[in-house]
């Protein structure tokens, strides 16, 4: 019984909470990882981009809120997503017309793009801070809860009590969708295939008659979905406080480069070996260890590894490890 | 006049000095055409040149007659030029029948045949096909690289050093799969270091020197030469 309450209180604190903000730093991490794998720099404006698409969710789902509109027990912000995405897309191919495709012209080196999007960042922030804000806004709504602790706790009769949160669940679950059809999409359509060939071998792509243009449009297309949903996700789980997205892109390119940083099943899998770690590094034990050791062996202390102050040092030192160590990533990608 | 032919080409690079002038190359098809000389001689760069990699500043290039100058290289791919580089010719991260199908990727129709004829041609390719190609041996890999350029059935292929840095027996096999695809044909012309093979398996040859036309006929011409076996054969 000690050792079925050990593992709910883990299940409940730890894995399904990184579980949900792993799906949420992979989507970030896909994304950083596409546009360095085909448009090669590293882009800075990822986690404003994120929060600049979930804006239009936001505002859309209170328009749609004051007209009366729901989405039954699921929240308002779904139904928001194709146009969010929408406008993020065409916010994306904008600043890619205007600002990145003339150093991409000009054949500029990575650094100076990664510069360049550092700039879009500021500019990104200012737009936003127009619109909606710097202020923190909930947009959840429909059913909150799937499973409530003291639910569980009379159906299993158990001491420790799981919470599921519908936000959680819809997190897994669109994530799982968005990415499987995504890497459908990259290695079973000719489009696809024609877009991993040009970051793979830019100058032989363009003998075999691939367009850049296209490949260009159809990434941004892409990142454009992984970013609004991936916000959007993580703004319905937590909430939307604007300037939180900037911070988050420590994880994100943490997830990314230990995945190796241009190979998309390596920053999905990464977002949650960040997310892991984040969170089981930070948790306090004590619980855990009064239901599995004897009571003469009980800590007395919390037996935290790290406040939770320092989860993004997490993220900055598994970053670092790995770039010290296998500057390719766990998963073989290109060089840094 | 010959099917592909670049007549009187100079070109170099941006702004800096001409690497090839006035040199006029030309191929008719089911023909092999090796371009020799020392290092620096400007092979590459003619060759650049009939692609569209380089623009001419005098000459032009022609194909069946048409004045192609001004044309992309995109343009002369869609045309049936096909080019194979001699360093990352191959799209490493993808597997042999991905890379084949991309060097198709302008045309529509159904490539299961053409990826057929591709395998009986190069039959190791067909044990390998769902391999990435990063985990070949330079010798398959040139397969394939020659595989990919193929795929679009081209009427003039050109191949720059095929067979650099392969063993000699891999070397020999090559240059067996390049008087095959002749045989379909195809105008293959190429730059090549190990001039002895390949002017043994060439129809014609042309020998530069500082970017100028120095000797040019047949390979066997070539080869009996003696002011070329003394300058460029080392023998």
């Amino acid at each position: 019984m000690d050792f079925l309450n050990a593992i709910i209180l883990l299940l409940n604190f730890t894995i399904l909470p990184a579980l949900t903000y792993g799906s949420q730093l992979a989507l970030g991490a896909i994304f950083v990882t596409l546009i360095y794998g085909v448009l090669r720099f590293a882009n800075f404006a990822t986690g404003d981009m994120m929060s600049f698409g979930t804006m239009f969710a936001v505002i859309l789902t209170y328009y749609l809120q004051s007209l009366g509109i729901n989405f039954g027990m699921l929240p308002t912000a779904l139904l928001t997503i194709p146009f969010a995405v929408f406008m993020m897309i065409f916010y994306m191919l904008t600043v890619d017309k205007f600002v990145f495709g003339y150093y991409r012209l000009k054949k500029s080196p990575p650094v100076q793009l990664a510069m360049v999007s550092v700039g879009v960042m500021f500019v990104t922030q200012a737009i936003i801070r127009i619109i909606i804000g710097p202020s923190d806004r909930r947009f959840l709504d429909g059913e909150k809860f799937i499973l409530k602790a003291r639910e569980f706790k009379e159906i299993t009769g158990l001491n420790e009590g799981l919470t599921i949160k519908s936000t959680q669940i819809i997190t897994i679950f669109v994530t799982i969708i968005v990415v499987s059809t995504m890497f459908w999409f990259l290695n079973k359509t000719k489009t696809g295939t024609s877009m991993r060939a040009y970051s793979d071998n830019e100058d032989l792509a363009l003998l075999s008659g691939i367009d850049p243009k296209k490949v260009v449009l159809i990434t941004w297309i892409i990142a454009g979905i992984l970013a609004t949903i991936g916000g959007i996700l993580y703004g319905l789980d937590k909430s939307y406080r604007p300037f939180v997205y900037f911070n988050n892109m420590l994880p994100i390119f943490a997830a990314a480069i230990v995945g190796g940083i241009g190979n998309p099943y390596g920053a999905f899998l990464g977002g949650y070996v960040i997310a892991f770690a984040e969170i089981f590094l930070t948790y306090a034990y004590k619980k855990f260890f009064m239901y599995i050791l004897p009571e003469s062996l009980e800590p007395t202390s919390l037996v935290q590894l790290l406040s939770t102050d320092y989860k993004f040092a997490i993220s900055f030192s598994i970053l670092v490890i790995v770039l010290l160590f296998r500057p390719s990533g766990i998963f073989e990608g290109k060089k840094i | 006049m010959a099917f592909f032919e670049g007549n009187n080409m100079t070109a170099g690079y941006g702004n800096g000095p001409d690497i090839i002038s006035s040199c006029t190359l030309n191929a008719n098809k089911g023909e092999i055409v090796a371009i020799l000389g020392p290092n620096g001689a400007g092979k590459s760069t003619a060759m650049k040149s009939l692609l569209g990699l380089l623009n001419l500043k005098s000459g032009n290039v022609k194909m069946d007659g048409e004045d192609i100058s001004k044309f992309s290289p995109q343009d002369r791919v869609r045309k049936g030029i096909s080019f194979v580089p001699q360093t990352k010719n191959v799209f490493s991260e993808l597997t042999v029948n991905e890379n084949l199908k991309i060097g198709a990727f302008l045309r529509d129709e159904n490539l299961e045949n053409v990826i057929k004829e591709i395998f009986e041609l190069f039959p190791v390719l067909f044990d390998k096909k769902n391999q990435v190609v990063g985990e070949l041996s330079g010798g398959q890999r040139q397969q394939v690289a020659l595989g990919r350029a193929l795929m679009i059935k081209p009427s003039v292929l050109m191949l720059d050093e095929p067979t650099a840095g392969v063993s000699p027996i891999v070397m020999d096999e090559l240059f067996d799969h390049i008087v095959k695809i002749k045989k379909n044909n195809v105008a293959i012309i190429m730059v090549e270091q190990n001039a002895k093979q390949a002017l043994s398996i060439s129809d014609r040859g042309y020998v530069l020197v500082t970017g100028k036309n120095k000797f040019e006929g047949s390979g066997k011409d070539l080869l009996n030469d003696p002011e070329v076996r003394r300058s460029f054969l080392g023998a």
